[in-house]
């Protein structure tokens, strides 16, 4: 069995599974935030009216709560959505809460890894699309809706149809300016928004080998944007190394069998790979950099799950420094953790000099629910991982999806710019 | 939720990738009411989705994609719509669509897709695996559900279904 397989058999108590077959896998960790945690909230009401009783949850203490998409308030339902939340951590013994305005908190994937809530070879779910992100730690980590939430809440399983796993292996040294993000953007500008649908993406390879852990969530958090029920990456000792330094502690490194089968294998060579951007309104939209049209751009976003780690804002600030950005620019880090770091080390000052905004750890803008949304006609260029129609904000903004390198240079000239060609 | 799908008015979207931002856009997330929701229902990409007075959706491939949000599903089947038939669907929809027992995701062929147009009457008989179009006389083959999401339908939604 492969990576997944494996770790499906065992959650649901198999001597092995294969793809197709269907399975109820017991769930190791599960996370709801601000949207999907009012939207459990509401079947468990539904339920009740059922007669079936929402008292308990089966295992609170592998719960956790994230404050993320509506925060900070910008009004009154979203106010009131996180009292109600708060309440129903409190009524149900949760004690993982991360809450806005009291230390550590930000968005639900990137408190995943900062945090390390989710082990290798865990099965983890959780109320948003994004939850593949975590599968760079070697959990099978995957989003599901309120109705499935609440029957993990209150049942600690959820079935799945077992995946077929894609293979992709990426061999050979990326070339200097080409990030991670360029990576994922032209796989799935190659395999389109449903080219791994249902399956599983996995990424193997010496150039995986040798990307940084944040590199490899921002690889797994996309494969969503490819339709894929999980991405993941086989652990190694950079894995472990960078859970330990989070206070993870007795990790188990799962492994594919020797024999492991893989649906289809994709090769990649990484030499011959160059920065993309997505054009609107697709993901898979793919265009060289050097390639992309010569538009006047009225936005730089740098934040979210896909764009907002340490590194990518040390990628961004080392574009920013000594220079001014021409256009309306936001940085907002994904954790409180995250922006700690960026202060301690001048990334903020950075950003400030250069005429950037920094603002709190928020998934706001990029799903066009507040805190700086595009008005109609207005282009953005933007570390975000979607750009369908109105997905940043008014129908007729455009958003281009980018790596923070090529979104903080786009921000200096005000045009789609490649980090090599500043001055 | 029902299997009965009666004789009601389609509304035909020929494109892929109807994504949950344009189904219900993000600022809406925060609304929990359901009838609220329907209100907002293909405002992102479709106005004058209310005035059509559809029961039924026929779409292109990867109808859903993108977010996690029920809400998506919730808004479709609130606004009256009881199936939603499609090349093929994005995964979350599709489960959140059976699991919480609001719409029927149904999967058709080329052959429907073409032959459909907007505002024809059709209706699906999900046993007998056809669908009518009462406008034009002509029936298709639909993709049966496979064993678990028909179990899942059979059951009013996940909550009622009994894996033992």
């Amino acid at each position: 069995m492969n990576l997944t397989e494996k770790i499906l058999a065992r959650a649901s108590k198999r001597e092995s599974v294969s793809p197709g077959d269907v399975v109820f896998a017991d769930v190791d960790k599960a996370m709801v935030h601000d949207v999907s945690g009012p939207g459990v909230i509401k079947v468990f009401e539904k339920l009740r009216k059922r007669g079936i009783d929402t008292s308990r949850l089966w295992d609170p203490s592998r719960v956790w709560v994230a404050e993320d998409h509506f925060v900070p308030s910008a009004e009154k339902i979203s106010a009131q959505n996180l009292v109600r939340l708060s309440e129903f951590v409190r009524s149900h013994g949760i004690t993982k809460h991360y809450r806005y305005g009291m230390g550590q908190y930000g968005i639900c994937h990137s408190l995943s890894h900062e945090e390390a809530l989710v082990l290798p070879g865990e099965v983890y779910v959780g109320g948003d699309s994004h939850t593949n992100t975590t599968g760079a730690l070697g959990a099978f980590a995957c989003g599901l809706g309120h109705t499935d939430m609440a029957y993990v809440l209150l049942k600690g399983r959820i079935w799945f149809r077992v995946p077929e796993t894609i293979l992709i292996r990426i061999s050979g040294r990326l070339p200097g300016d080409v990030t991670a993000k360029d990576v994922i953007l032209r796989i799935i500008g190659d395999m389109g928004t449903d080219g791994g649908a249902y399956r599983t993406m996995q990424f193997a390879g010496d150039t995986v080998s040798d990307m940084s852990v944040e590199d490899r969530l921002t690889m797994c958090n996309m494969t969503t944007e490819a339709g894929a029920k999980n991405g993941i990456v086989e652990p190694d000792a950079k894995t472990l190394s960078y859970l330990e330094s989070r206070g993870a502690r007795g990790v188990h490194m799962v492994r594919p069998d020797p024999d492991a089968s893989y649906h289809q294998t994709i090769e990649y060579d990484a030499e011959s790979l160059v920065p993309v951007v997505a054009e609107p309104y697709s993901p898979d939209n793919i265009t060289p950099v050097a390639e992309a049209p010569s538009e006047d751009l009225d936005k730089a976003y740098i934040g979210s799950c896909t764009g907002a780690k340490y590194e990518d804002l040390a990628a961004a600030a080392h574009i920013l420094k000594g220079r001014q950005v021409r256009i309306r620019t936001e940085v907002l880090p994904a954790t409180m953790s995250i922006y700690r770091r960026a202060v301690t080390d001048g990334l903020v000052s950075t950003f400030i000099e250069s005429g950037a905004m920094v603002g709190p750890p928020t998934c706001g803008a990029c799903c066009g629910a507040h805190m700086g949304v595009l008005a109609d006609g207005e282009v953005c260029i933007s570390t975000t991982n979607r750009n369908f129609p109105g997905r940043m904000g008014h129908p007729g903004s455009r958003t281009y999806l980018a790596s923070p390198a090529v979104a903080a240079a786009s921000a200096v000239t005000g045009r789609i710019t490649h980090p090599g060609d500043l001055d | 939720m029902t299997v009965d799908c009666p004789a009601g008015r389609a509304i035909k979207y020929e494109r892929d990738n109807i994504d949950t931002d344009v189904i219900i856009p993000g600022q809406y997330l925060k609304i929990h009411d359901y009838s609220e929701l329907a209100t907002h229902a293909m405002e992102g990409m479709d106005p004058s989705f209310h005035s059509k007075g559809g029961s039924y959706i026929v779409a292109g491939r990867n109808f859903g994609c993108g977010s996690s949000r029920e809400h998506a599903p919730i808004a479709l089947a609130e606004s009256g719509i009881r199936a939603v038939l499609a090349l093929s669907f994005a995964r979350i929809f599709y489960r959140n669509s059976v699991d919480g027992a609001f719409l029927l995701p149904i999967e058709i062929g080329p052959d429907a897709y073409s032959g459909i147009s907007d505002g024809d009457d059709i209706s699906v008989d999900i046993d007998g695996g056809t669908l009518t179009d009462h406008t034009t006389s002509k029936s298709y083959a639909i993709k049966p559900f496979p064993g678990i999401i028909r179990r899942i339908i059979d059951s009013g939604g996940l909550f009622g279904y009994d894996p033992e």
